[in-house]
């Protein structure tokens, strides 16, 4: 079995609560692996899931000194084991609320390279019609509430979302991204008390990658146990191995079951690293080199691809496989998003209020 | 601004605002910087960088994300004797700490009956400009200006990011220091102040017979580029930076809008209930008889600014907006 370390598990001191009330439907999560998927048919998927984000982001990377994207471009790059571990366990009838470090968990979620592509662009195809950005990715119709630029902003919305769906009698689940750093905020903590209290469906993936923008872990945090703290509030809550997709879907599929079955919120704490800088605007002063090439020797992909061929699965051609496919996808992207138009000025104030043009 | 060609040393906005506030911590041990990377990172614009080296992490203080609580711990210790410059990143995070800002900071002078002042200076970055999108790009200055009880500044030149702050900490109340994005490379001659900088004068940064062109912060170097082009048309138009945004320097606008008898306002907050509404309520309340033509304001338009370069353009005041808007005023 490939996970790393389930770590603590400190289940919540407080009463336990009564099982959730009027859910219409009880959807059976997935079994591990998903019925139905052989495992080497699983691993393929997962390993492609992470391509994926690592060439898109490679190649936004070459795009940025181009001046094709601009902004504030933050790469998710290392990280991608997590946003593909727990959307694994996701259905489409959950929701996700992610950060400015997004295209990850945009891509897997399921939005397409091209749409993610366009959006970087500013152009009217993009999944947020160019007026997001890299950092304000959504997608209404998958349920991806997208991208908050405001460390921790996320969180009480996606308590709501959480509250909604149980107040509606459905049976889904809301997931939130958030950063080591967003720990910090007051609104992280609001919600988790919130979410505790009122039992709401809601998963809290807390990526800890040992620093918010130049300041590590140790120096924005008196007690960096993030788990524990959240076990405190009277939740579920394990740390695990972030570098690490299988068992991060393990996690996060223990989480969500522990979720439908009602038991309230679930916390995650997903020890991973982000391989580049902060932004585009990071000169990364502030880390050992070492440090970073240690965290590289873990790159999840490559994790995975080893333990694929140490049990024997052909990796080498699959892998050549997966390239092709992910190259013509973000070539394919590339291209439709240089040809596609931008939205002429006269729409500027579009989108400012539902009912009205404008004001 | 600063000559080119020659071998004048030239200072940058970042550089003099860093400057300002070396020299605040050498001259009095009650100061110090906090923020988030203000030490280590060196500031997320780098206006504090090499600070955490001469200074050392007591009075170069590194805080985790959470704005309300070391603004409030910040005003907590001013209250008690300190002379803190706490740094949020951009105005749109200051949003997090608005409540210690507007319930603590500017109402216990009054609440305590006079017995609490805060000598605190809150800076933070302003402005879009940079295809930043709706939650990094907003111009909230004008907000926090309509708060009685603080004082807020825009400096918009490198003599004002330099000198600016060392009156800001004299001052016995709390003074927001906003600082436009833009204008951090913005690079020139610093030349020693001629007279002592004060707090509470609008500056004539361009003088001019035709028209008033009124604005601050980053607005300033859109309106000097529009006034240049005026000029090149026939039309003398004056500049004038507002520099401290409250209390605003009404004598200065009616003596300017007085020699013009024109006035356009420039800002880059949303037009409606901004500082430009309230300029121009003032001017029609001052100088109404002075008027040869309505006041024109340029400001944002009525959207959260939006990522897409053609987009955030035409949704900012540009040179071409003031050149356009000051000939509907003078035609
Ligand atoms: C409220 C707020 N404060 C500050 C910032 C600036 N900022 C953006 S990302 C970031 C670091 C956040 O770190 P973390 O939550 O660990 O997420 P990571 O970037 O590591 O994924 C900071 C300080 C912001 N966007 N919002
Ligand atoms: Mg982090």
């Amino acid at each position: 079995m490939s996970l790393a370390r389930p770590a603590r598990t400190r289940q919540a001191t407080a009463a336990p609560k009564p099982a959730q009330k009027s859910a219409r439907s009880s959807r059976a999560p997935r079994a591990v692996p998903p019925a139905g998927r052989p495992a080497a048919r699983h691993r393929a998927d997962l390993l492609e899931a992470m391509l994926r984000i690592r060439r898109f982001e490679e190649r936004c990377v070459e795009l940025y000194s181009a001046a094709k994207i601009r902004g504030f471009v933050h790469l998710y790059i290392g990280e991608e084991a997590v946003a593909v571990g727990v959307n694994e366990v996701l259905t489409p009838e959950d929701a996700v609320v992610s950060t400015y470090r997004e295209h990850g968990h945009a891509l897997a979620r399921g939005i397409t390279a091209e749409a993610v592509m366009a959006e970087m662009y500013g152009k009217t195809t993009g999944c947020s019609g160019g007026r997001g950005g890299s950092m304000h990715l959504f997608d209404a119709s998958r349920r991806f509430y997208g991208g908050s630029a405001i460390v921790a902003g996320g969180l009480p919305l996606a308590a709501g979302l959480a509250l909604a769906g149980r107040m509606r009698g459905q049976n889904h689940v809301t997931c939130c991204f958030f950063g080591d750093g967003a720990f910090a905020e007051g609104e992280f903590h609001e919600t988790a008390n919130l979410a505790a209290l009122w039992n709401l469906p809601l998963l809290l993936a807390c990526e800890n990658n040992l620093y918010a923008m130049g300041t590590a872990l140790a120096r924005e945090h008196a007690q960096a146990d993030l788990a524990m703290r959240a076990a405190s509030y009277g939740m579920p809550a394990w740390a695990v191995d972030g570098m690490d997709a299988e068992a991060v879907e393990q996690a996060a599929r223990r989480a969500v079951e522990g979720i439908r079955a009602g038991t309230g919120p679930h916390f995650l704490e997903l020890r991973t690293y982000r391989f580049r800088a902060h932004s585009m605007y990071d000169p990364d002063r502030y880390r050992d080199k070492a440090e970073v090439e240690q965290w590289k020797a873990r790159d999840p992909i490559n994790r995975l691809t080893d333990r694929m061929r140490e049990d024997g699965q052909p990796v080498d051609e699959e892998l050549e496989q997966i390239e092709r496919r992910i190259t013509e996808e973000i070539d394919h992207a590339v291209e439709a998003a240089e040809k596609a138009p931008e939205e002429p000025a006269e729409n500027l104030l579009r989108h400012v209020t539902s009912a009205r043009q404008g004001g | 601004m600063g000559a080119s060609g020659t071998a004048e040393p030239k200072t940058t906005y970042r550089e003099a605002m860093r400057e300002a506030i070396r020299e605040a911590l050498r001259s009095d041990d009650r100061v110090f910087l906090m923020g988030e990377d203000v030490g280590r990172y060196g500031g997320c614009f780098g206006v504090s960088f090499g600070l955490l080296e001469e200074f050392g992490p007591e009075r170069v203080r590194d805080t985790p994300l959470s704005e309300s609580a070391f603004v409030g711990a910040g005003i907590g210790a001013a209250l008690a004797g300190m002379r803190p410059i706490v740094e949020i990143m951009t105005v749109n995070f200051s949003l997090l700490a608005l409540d210690q800002i507007l319930n603590n900071a500017a109402t216990l002078l009054h609440m305590s009956g006079g017995q609490l002042p805060v000598p605190i200076v809150i800076r933070m970055t302003t402005g879009a400009g940079r295809q930043l999108a709706a939650q990094h790009s907003h111009s909230l200055e004008g907000w926090y200006a309509h708060i009685p009880g603080i004082r807020v500044l825009a400096p918009a030149t490198i003599e004002d990011a330099r000198h600016m702050l060392a009156p800001a900490l004299a001052d016995p109340d709390p003074v927001l220091i906003f600082e436009h994005g833009s204008l951090y490379g913005l690079a020139g001659e610093l030349r020693p102040p001629t007279r002592p900088v004060d707090l509470d004068h609008a500056a004539i940064r361009r003088p001019g017979t035709d028209i008033s062109l009124i604005t601050y912060g980053g607005s300033l170097p859109k309106a000097l580029a529009a006034a240049d082009e005026l000029a090149a048309e026939g039309v003398d138009a004056e500049v004038i930076d507002l520099r401290t945004l409250r209390p605003l320097d009404d004598a200065a606008v009616a003596a300017s809008v007085a020699r013009t008898h024109r006035a356009v306002l420039v800002d880059e907050a949303w037009r409606t209930g901004s500082l430009a509404a309230e300029v121009s309520a003032r001017i029609a309340e001052r100088s109404f008889y002075e008027l040869d033509a309505p006041v024109e304001r340029v400001c944002s338009a009525e959207v959260p600014i939006p990522y897409a370069r053609r987009l955030e353009e035409a949704a900012l005041p540009q040179s071409a907006d003031i050149v356009a808007a000051a000939h509907r005023a003078v035609d």
